[in-house]
C-alpha cells in the first residue's frame, strides 16, 4: 500500500532572519484571555438592557396559516414582539460576502422573519424583547401559530427529481459551476483502466464554545451600535438595508470571537438586535442557547461526489469526470461560492489535462449550509484522495507513488487553468509525513502482509494512511478584494495599529502587531491594536477565506513601511548617513556599521512631529483583480494562491466493535512563513483535530428535517482523550503572497485530515469506506459486506 | 422565591439574595459581574463555566461546572474563579505558561481549563500526560487540538516543582 520513501530534500529557498517575525512571541491577546479580563460579546451589559429571544419554526416546510402574538405582547415585562408583518419586505442579502460591493446573485435574499412560509426547523418567525430573559422565554410560549404542512424534501438527489417539492421557486437548483478542460473522450481512450466511485460527506457543525451573542443600543447621535461576536464587521451594510437606515447609521463593534470557523461569517444575532433596539429605543442583548446555536446557524455542506478517472498502467491520470452535488439546505447563503471552491479544487493537487467537473448546489428543507473552514475544499479532498487510493490499489501501485506521478508542480495549471506560481511542496510534505509515521513507536516493524499485524486484541488491524491536498487562501479574485490598515508611531515610541480585523483566536491581530513591530523596530509589548470597529477602524474585510494574514498582513506591512520610510529619511539627515546604512530595532534608529550611533525612536518621533512629518499611514492592499472565470469552461484564475501539505495517521481498527482509534497523527504543511510559529502550530494542530472529528466522530444527525443531536452530549466533538497529540512539521518555503512570504493556513490545516483517516482505515481492513463519519456501525457494515456471503 | 446565601468568592465574602432556580454560574456572571467564567452550553457538557468550589466542611477545592449547581446549594462555599487565580498581581504559573506557549487561541474555554488545571496540579503536582488528558476531558476546546494546552500544563507543573524545591 505505502512503502518506504526517502524524504524529499527541500529545494533551495531563502528565509531571511528577522527580529520579531518568525518568533513565538507572547501574543497580544493572550493576557486578557488567560486572566478572564477579555470581554466577549455575551459578557457585556448596559443599564436598562432588554433580553431577547427568537421564536422559530417547528416545521420543516409549512405555510403559516395564523400567527398571533397578542398574548405575548400583553405579558407584563415584554417590551416588544416583532413579526414579519412588522417588517414588510425586510430581507437579508444572504450571499453578499463582505466589503467589496459586488452585486449579489439574484434569488439569494432571505426574509428576515418568515411570515408566509417556513422552510426549515429553526426558521425565525418572531422576535421578543423583555425586561428579563425569563419573561422573554415565557412570551415565546404565548405565541400562537398554526401551520399548514407542505411536502418537504430532505435529500438533494430527491430534490433534483421532477415533481420534487420546491423549497424556493422556481426550482431547487441554487447554483451550478462546471469545468471543461482538454478532451475528455480522448483522455478516457488513452486510459488502460477507468475507475468510478462515489463519496459522501455529511453536515458538520462548527461547535465553537462561544454561542452567538451580542448587545445593541442606540447612541446619543441615533446610531445603532451592535457589539457582537462576528467574523464580518462589514455586515453593517446588509443590516442597514434590512433595517432601512443609511449605512453610516449602523456601527458594528466586533468582539474577540470565541471561535468562528465560518459559522459566524453569515449574520447571526446582529440583525435581530438592530431591529429590537430600533423598535424599543433600549439596549438589547441576545445570546443563543447551545441548542439554538445548533439549529440556527449554517452548517458545512453535505456532498455526494462521483469521480470517474482514466489512468494508464503506469499510474498517469489521463482523464477525470467529476460530479458534485452539494446540499444547500433551506436558503442559499454562501452555497454558490462554496460550490465553486469544490468544483475548482475537485481534481485535487494533480495535473489532469482532460477534465470535466459538474457541480450543483441544491435546496432542501434541512438547515441552511454555508461557510465552514475549508469552504468546500475538505469535501473535495475526501473524494479526490479516496479516489487516488482506489486507483493505486486497483493498479497495485504504492499509494504515494501514484500521487507523486501526478502531483502539480510550480508552473503547472490547476483544473481551472490557473498557473501555480509559488512553491508546491507536495512531495516534500508527503514524504515527511510518511517518514514520521514510519518512526511511530506503535508499530515499527513491517511484515509481509503489509500493515496488518497484531496490536492489542487479535481482532485489531493497524493501518497507515495519508492525504495530500491543496487549498486556496484569499478570496475569489474576481471579488476584487481589498484590505486597509493604519499604523502610527506615538511620541513615546509606542506603536498603534488600527484595522477592522475580527480576531477568531487564530492570532489575526497579533500577526499585525508582530509585523508592525518588526518593521518599526519596537518590542511587541509596545504595539497596541484597535480592531474590528466598523466606524472607527479602517475596513479590512472579513476574517474568512484564510485571507486576513494575506490581506491585512500585507496592508499593515505597507503602512508600517511608509512610517518607517519617514523615520529612516529623517534619521539619515540626523546621522548624515545614507538611508541604506540605517536600521530600526529595539526602539532605536541606528547606524548598522556602528550601532552605538543610535537615536531613541521616541526622540526621533518628536523631531518628526515638530517638523510636520507624518508618523501614521493608512494603506490599502489589493489582491489581484481578475475577471470571472469563463462560465462555459470554468477556465480562469479563481484565487490568489494555494497552500500545499499532507496529513498522515496511523489507526487501529477493532474488527469486532468497528471502533477506529487514531494512534498517531502527523501534519506537514508549507506555511510559507510563520509570523508567529506558536500560533501557526496551534492552527495546524487544531484544524487537523477538527478534521479528525469530521472523519470519525461528528454526526449531525437529521431525520425528516429534525436535528436529533442538538447538544454537545449528542453531537460529539474531540475531547482531550479522543486523539493523540498531533505531530506538526512546519515547512517554510517563503514563497507565499502574504507578508514576508507567508501562505494561509487557517482552512488548509483541516482539509487533509479526514481523507488521511479514511486512507488509514482502508489500509487496515482492506475495504475503502467512502462515507463520513467513519463510525463503528459503518466499519462493521463494510466488514460484513466484504465477508463471503455477507 | 429568593434565598440568602453566603459565598466567599476569590477571597471576598458576599451575602447575596438569589432566586432559587438561578445557577451558581448566573450568580457569578450576573450578580457579581465575574464574566471571566463562561457560559458555553448550560448543560454541563463543555466545561467553560468551571470554577473551583470548596464546599462547607471540605478540606480542598474541586473543579465544578457552575452551570450545574443551583446557587442556594452553594451556600457557605468558597469559590475561586479565573479572576481569582492570580495573587498579588502575580499570575498563576498556569496563566504564565498558557500565555508563553500560546495555549489560548479563541480563549473561550481557557478560564474553565485554567481552574480545572489548577485543581489538577494542587492534587497531582507532577501529572503524566495521560493524567492531564483525563483531567481535561470535560473541557471542550474547538481551536487548539489540546496540544499547547497540555504543553502549558506540563510547563506550569515544572515551574511549580522548581518553586517547591
Amino acid at each position: 500500500m505505502i512503502g518506504k520513501h526517502p524524504v524529499k530534500p527541500l529545494p533551495p529557498h531563502e528565509l531571511p532572519e528577522l527580529r520579531q517575525v518568525g518568533k513565538p512571541l507572547r501574543r497580544v491577546d493572550a493576557m486578557g484571555k488567560a486572566t478572564g479580563a477579555t470581554v466577549y460579546a455575551g459578557d457585556f451589559s448596559l443599564p436598562l438592557m432588554l433580553h431577547a429571544k427568537v421564536f422559530r419554526s417547528s416545521q420543516p416546510h409549512a405555510r403559516i396559516v395564523r400567527l398571533d402574538v397578542s398574548k405575548a405582547r400583553s405579558l407584563p415585562g415584554v417590551a416588544c414582539v416583532l413579526t414579519g408583518a412588522d417588517l414588510p419586505g425586510a430581507s437579508l442579502s444572504s450571499d453578499l460576502p463582505g466589503q467589496t460591493g459586488q452585486r449579489q446573485r439574484a434569488g439569494s435574499d432571505v426574509p428576515v422573519l418568515a411570515s408566509e412560509r417556513v422552510r426549515f426547523v429553526g426558521d425565525p418567525i418572531a422576535l421578543v424583547a423583555a425586561e428579563t430573559l425569563a419573561i422573554a422565554e415565557r412570551a415565546l410560549k404565548l405565541i400562537e401559530i398554526e401551520y399548514e404542512p407542505l411536502p418537504a424534501v430532505f435529500d438533494p438527489l430527491e430534490a433534483l427529481k421532477p415533481g420534487a417539492p420546491i423549497v424556493s421557486e422556481p426550482d431547487n437548483v441554487v447554483s451550478r459551476w462546471k469545468i471543461r478542460k482538454g478532451d475528455l473522450q480522448r483522455g478516457f481512450a488513452e486510459a488502460d483502466l477507468i475507475i468510478e466511485n462515489t463519496y459522501r460527506v455529511p453536515f458538520q457543525e462548527h461547535a465553537y464554545i462561544e454561542p452567538e451573542a451580542g448587545v445593541a443600543w442606540i447612541d446619543e447621535r441615533g446610531v445603532i451600535n451592535i457589539r457582537v461576536s462576528t467574523q464580518v464587521v462589514e455586515h453593517f451594510r446588509s443590516i442597514a438595508r434590512a433595517v432601512g437606515v443609511p449605512q453610516s447609521q449602523i456601527r458594528i463593534q466586533g468582539t474577540m470571537v470565541g471561535g468562528g470557523f465560518g459559522g459566524k461569517e453569515d449574520i447571526t444575532v446582529e440583525l435581530y438586535l438592530a431591529l429590537l433596539t430600533q423598535a424599543t429605543r433600549r439596549p438589547v442583548k441576545l445570546i443563543y442557547t447551545r441548542e439554538e446555536s445548533f439549529i440556527a446557524h449554517s452548517k458545512r455542506h453535505p456532498y455526494i461526489i462521483t469521480h470517474r478517472t482514466g489512468v494508464t498502467r503506469d499510474g498517469v491520470i489521463t482523464a477525470a469526470q467529476i460530479t458534485a452535488v452539494a446540499e444547500s439546505g433551506a436558503y442559499p447563503y454562501l452555497s454558490p461560492y462554496v460550490l465553486l471552491y469544490t468544483v475548482g479544487m475537485a481534481a485535487g493537487p494533480y495535473r489532469i489535462d482532460n477534465l470535466h467537473v459538474d457541480g450543483v448546489a441544491v435546496s432542501t428543507n434541512n438547515p441552511f449550509t454555508s461557510a465552514f473552514r475549508g469552504f468546500g475544499g475538505p469535501q473535495a479532498a475526501f473524494a479526490y484522495e479516496g479516489q487516488m487510493d482506489a486507483i493505486a490499489d486497483a493498479l497495485g501501485l504504492d499509494r504515494y507513488e501514484l500521487r507523486r506521478r501526478n502531483y502539480l508542480r510550480t508552473g503547472d495549471t490547476t483544473g481551472t487553468g490557473q498557473v501555480i506560481e509559488t512553491a508546491a511542496w507536495l512531495e516534500e510534505t508527503a514524504t515527511r509525513v510518511l517518514a514520521a509515521l514510519q518512526e511511530s513507536g506503535v508499530r515499527s516493524q513491517e511484515s509481509e502482509e503489509g500493515l496488518t499485524t497484531d496490536h492489542g486484541a487479535l481482532t485489531t488491524k493497524i493501518g497507515r494512511g495519508f492525504a495530500s491536498y491543496f487549498q486556496s487562501y484569499g478570496r475569489i479574485t474576481w471579488m476584487h478584494d481589498t484590505s486597509q490598515a493604519w499604523v502610527g508611531l506615538e511620541q513615546d515610541g509606542t506603536v498603534i495599529v488600527r484595522a477592522g480585523v475580527p480576531d477568531l483566536g487564530a492570532g489575526q491581530i497579533n500577526s499585525l502587531c508582530q509585523i508592525a513591530a518588526e518593521v518599526l523596530g519596537v518590542p511587541l509589548a509596545k504595539v497596541s491594536v484597535y480592531a474590528t470597529d466598523s466606524a472607527l477602524t479602517p475596513l479590512s474585510g472579513t476574517s474568512t477565506a484564510t485571507r486576513q494574514l494575506y490581506m491585512s498582513g500585507n496592508a499593515t506591512l505597507m503602512a508600517a513601511r511608509a512610517v518607517r520610510k519617514v523615520l529612516i529619511e529623517r534619521a539619515s539627515q540626523y546621522f548624515e548617513e545614507d538611508a541604506e546604512a540605517l536600521d530600526l530595532a529595539d526602539g532605536k534608529a541606528f547606524v548598522v556599521a556602528n550601532p552605538a550611533q543610535a537615536l531613541e525612536l521616541s526622540q526621533l518621533a518628536r523631531v518628526c512631529a515638530s517638523e510636520g512629518l507624518p508618523l501614521a499611514n493608512l494603506a490599502m492592499f489589493r489582491a489581484p483583480f481578475t475577471d470571472p472565470i469563463n462560465p462555459e469552461t470554468g477556465q480562469g484564475q479563481v484565487w490568489p494562491d494555494f497552500t500545499f501539505g499532507a496529513y498522515g495517521v496511523e489507526v487501529a481498527v477493532d474488527t469486532e466493535t468497528g471502533e477506529v482509534t487514531v494512534l498517531k497523527a502527523v501534519a506537514c504543511h508549507d506555511v510559507g512563513r510563520a509570523i508567529n510559529p506558536a500560533a501557526a502550530i496551534g492552527q495546524l494542530a487544531g484544524g487537523g483535530m477538527q478534521g479528525l472529528g469530521y472523519a470519525l466522530m461528528e454526526d449531525f444527525h437529521m431525520a425528516d428535517g429534525y436535528l436529533k443531536t442538538p447538544s454537545l452530549a449528542e453531537y460529539l466533538i474531540p475531547t482531550s482523550m479522543d486523539f493523540p497529540t498531533t505531530q506538526v512539521i512546519m515547512l517554510e518555503s517563503g514563497t507565499g503572497v502574504g507578508p514576508f512570504g507567508a501562505k494561509g493556513i487557517g482552512e488548509p490545516s483541516l482539509t487533509p485530515a479526514a481523507p488521511a483517516v479514511a486512507s488509514a482505515v482502508s489500509a487496515a481492513i482492506g475495504i475503502q469506506i467512502r462515507e463520513l463519519p467513519i463510525t463503528p456501525e459503518r466499519v462493521l457494515a463494510a466488514l460484513k459486506q466484504a465477508r463471503p456471503g455477507g | 422565591m429568593n434565598h440568602d446565601i453566603h459565598l466567599i468568592v476569590n477571597g471576598e465574602a458576599y451575602l447575596l439574595s438569589v432566586p432559587a432556580h438561578h445557577t451558581l454560574l448566573q450568580v457569578l456572571r450576573e450578580q457579581l459581574v465575574l464574566t471571566g467564567t463562561k457560559n458555553g452550553c448550560e448543560a454541563g457538557e463543555c466545561g467553560a463555566c468551571a470554577v473551583l468550589v470548596k464546599w462547607p466542611g471540605a478540606d480542598h477545592a474541586e473543579p465544578v461546572n457552575s452551570c450545574m449547581v443551583l446557587a442556594p446549594e452553594a451556600d457557605g462555599a468558597e469559590i475561586v474563579t479565573i479572576e481569582g487565580l492570580a495573587h498579588d498581581e502575580q499570575l498563576d504559573p498556569l496563566q504564565e505558561a498558557f500565555i508563553t506557549t500560546g495555549a489560548t487561541q479563541c480563549g473561550f474555554c481557557t478560564p474553565g481549563i485554567l481552574v480545572n488545571a489548577r485543581a489538577l496540579l494542587d492534587r497531582t503536582p507532577d501529572p503524566s500526560e495521560t493524567e492531564i488528558r483525563e483531567a481535561l476531558v470535560g473541557n471542550l476546546c474547538r481551536c487548539t487540538g489540546y496540544v499547547r494546552i497540555i504543553d502549558a500544563i506540563e510547563m506550569a507543573a515544572r515551574a511549580g516543582r522548581e518553586v517547591a524545591r
